[in-house]
């Protein structure tokens, strides 16, 4: 027999319907201050950047709360198709196939260019190269040319690395540089940070990643790799990434417009979101991130080989 | 007994089938699925695609191709170089702990060991990339670490747990009176453990090892993070490999839906599926005819 109690205790069915209760109390608590959501997801080069955009919006503007994920472009693409979030970061054009799938579900994604990267080729300081031709590039990358000896570096076995095919940069380096099928030596790695870290350590590396992830917030570069200088043919100059005007002039092959795909036309906080990315503040995140703010010139510039019948828009 | 009590009992009977029968119809539907899905490509692709060739490059700038040679490839050399590495260490450690460790050490290793499996796959694949690779590009001289010896260290080490229960379990079920027989005849531990304990079990470690290797089939996220992901046909342990599973992580985030692509990957994992269920359906049925022989 249990020994009987002094004070009434809570019948122990009651006690469950309590503890429940305070487990869903804290979810009702966002919508009573109407905060409007904003999803993005997608390009792995631009995550970074729009987070910090997004935070400083945020700092703005407590109704709204926009959260951010990677996965690389096609990923983000694929969930703006799939009804899943509201902004797509892509580094690169649509594809004829997801326009495509747009139109078959009845969806007009309007392009928005909100920031330049220039994609810089990164080296270990070993291989002894300093500059290259976008056709050596190419090249090397198709798996053609195999020594570094054959670019005028030290003698050794080129070690190829590159991102996945989800990436936009894959798929705009694949398309831009090597014009055809990668080799099938190429390394795949999970995201560009993993590329920087794997050119640091190999002393035959060569990798392909945005500028924004080889300097740093003062503008110096990180130790331990080098930036290869490029040249669009043999008859234009060597041209390093870190000089803007070469990247405005269109003398630096490989400078990219940097998208955000949304649904038809925004409206609401997500327009204004898109408009703060263009101003004054906004262009200064851009610039401290490593990335520069567009310029009119640069739409024409995408050398993509697929063009989208979108409508393209910059703040 | 009381109508109620009779009630009761069925209830609970009926309740536990059903649970059972939900873990049966989850297998049976996750295979009709990817079967269904999978036949979507083999008709739109056809089976020669996928079984000649050895690239895999569905989204391809030029022509298609869907060749599982150098993905089978990767699988294989991950999965088997794993057992190569945990199959000495894993069995050696059960016989260890079953037959020569004095109690008390006993009782601090084993929860050690199964501690091992605690450890997420993503982190393996992190000590892979930063401590492991580096250390074998140092030893054999190579560029990177990024190959298919790193990720059968790194799943050598994911397998282990499961190979040690196993084997545990088995060497404990030889009987004692097999000891006992050998050490009258004048055996000492080490005779009888090689001579009589090891040939007892010989089925049931093979199945361990089996369910070691269905482990290690299975594991994704260690092989995506520090085995390179090339998609050249691996020369050796020392290229870079990409296994099915790494492929269908990489490529289903980004593939839409409904395009040949999309049905090329439900013909990896059913591929997938029926490997690591052929393992596992051997590692029973060894197991069974232990059990069987020891009666």
């Amino acid at each position: 027999m249990p020994p009987p109690t002094s004070r009434r205790e809570v019948p122990s069915c009651w006690k469950w319907f309590f503890a429940l209760l305070l487990q869903v109390a804290p979810v009702g608590c966002d919508q009573m201050r109407s905060v409007e959501r904003i999803t993005v997801r997608g390009s792995d080069t631009e995550v970074n950047l729009v987070f910090q955009l997004a935070e400083a919006y945020m700092a703005r503007d407590s109704n709204v709360s926009i959260s951010i994920a990677g996965g690389g472009s096609g990923v983000g693409i694929a969930a703006l198709l799939n009804g899943k979030v509201d902004v797509a970061n892509s580094s690169r054009p649509l594809k004829d196939k997801e326009i495509a799938l747009a139109r078959m579900r009845g969806i007009r994604p309007v392009a928005h260019v909100f920031a330049a990267d220039a994609l810089v080729v990164i080296v270990h300081p070993q291989t002894g190269v300093d500059s290259l031709t976008l056709e050596q590039l190419g090249r090397i990358y198709s798996g053609e040319l195999r020594d570094w000896s054959a670019v005028g570096g030290r003698p050794g076995p080129i070690s190829l690395y590159g991102r996945q095919s989800n990436s936009g940069t894959y798929v705009y380096f694949r398309d831009k540089v090597v014009g055809r099928d990668f080799s099938p030596a190429l390394k795949q790695m999970n995201g560009t940070a993993q590329i920087v870290e794997s050119v640091l350590r190999d002393p035959y590396a060569i990798g392909y990643v945005g500028l924004g992830y080889v300097v740093k917030a003062d503008g110096s570069v990180r130790e331990g790799i080098r930036i290869v200088r490029l040249k669009k043919d043999k008859r234009h100059p060597a041209v390093s990434p870190l000089d803007e005007a070469a990247l405005r002039s269109g003398l630096y092959p490989l400078v990219r417009p940097l998208y955000q795909f949304t649904k038809g036309h925004p409206s609401g906080k997500l327009r204004e979101f898109l408009q703060f990315e263009g101003s004054p503040l906004g262009q200064q995140i851009i610039r401290r991130n490593g990335y520069l703010p567009p310029w009119p010139e640069l739409l024409q510039a995408d050398f993509s080989s697929v063009s989208s019948p979108v409508e393209g828009h910059h703040f | 007994m009381k109508k109620s009590r009779f009630y009761w009992n069925l209830f609970f009977e009926k309740s536990l089938a059903a649970s059972a029968l939900v873990a049966i119809a989850s297998l049976v539907g996750i295979f009709l699925l990817l079967l269904a899905n999978s036949w979507k490509a083999l008709e739109r692709i056809g089976v020669k695609a996928f079984l000649s060739g050895d690239i895999w490059n569905p989204s391809a700038f030029e022509e298609a191709s869907y060749g599982m040679g150098a993905l089978l490839a990767g699988t294989g050399l991950t999965s088997l170089g794993a057992m190569a590495i945990a199959a000495p260490l894993g069995i050696g450690t059960a016989f260890f702990l079953s037959e020569i460790a004095p109690a008390a050490l006993r009782h601090v290793m084993k929860p050690l060991v199964e501690l091992l499996a605690a450890i997420p796959s993503v982190v393996m694949g992190f000590v892979g990339i930063v401590l492991v690779g580096p250390f074998f590009a140092r030893v054999f001289g190579l560029s990177n670490g990024l190959n298919a010896l790193n990720g059968s260290v790194l799943l050598a080490f994911m397998a282990l747990p499961t190979l040690i229960s196993v084997a545990e379990d088995v060497i404990q079920a030889v009987p004692h009176t097999y000891k006992e027989a050998s050490y009258a005849l004048g055996a000492n531990r080490w005779e009888t453990l090689i001579r009589v304990t090891l040939p007892a079990c010989y089925s049931g470690l093979i199945s361990a090892i089996m369910l070691g290797v269905g482990r290690a089939v299975g594991e994704t996220m260690t092989v995506l993070m520090a085995t390179g992901n090339a998609s050249a046909f691996p020369s050796g342990f020392f290229s870079s490999v990409r296994t099915l599973t790494a492929t269908i992580a990489i490529e289903m985030g980004e593939v839409p839906t409904g395009t040949p692509h999309y049905y090329a990957l439900f013909v990896c994992a059913l591929v997938l599926f029926l490997l690591t269920l052929a393992v596992n359906v051997a590692a029973e049925r060894i197991a069974t005819q232990l059990r069987k022989r020891g009666q």
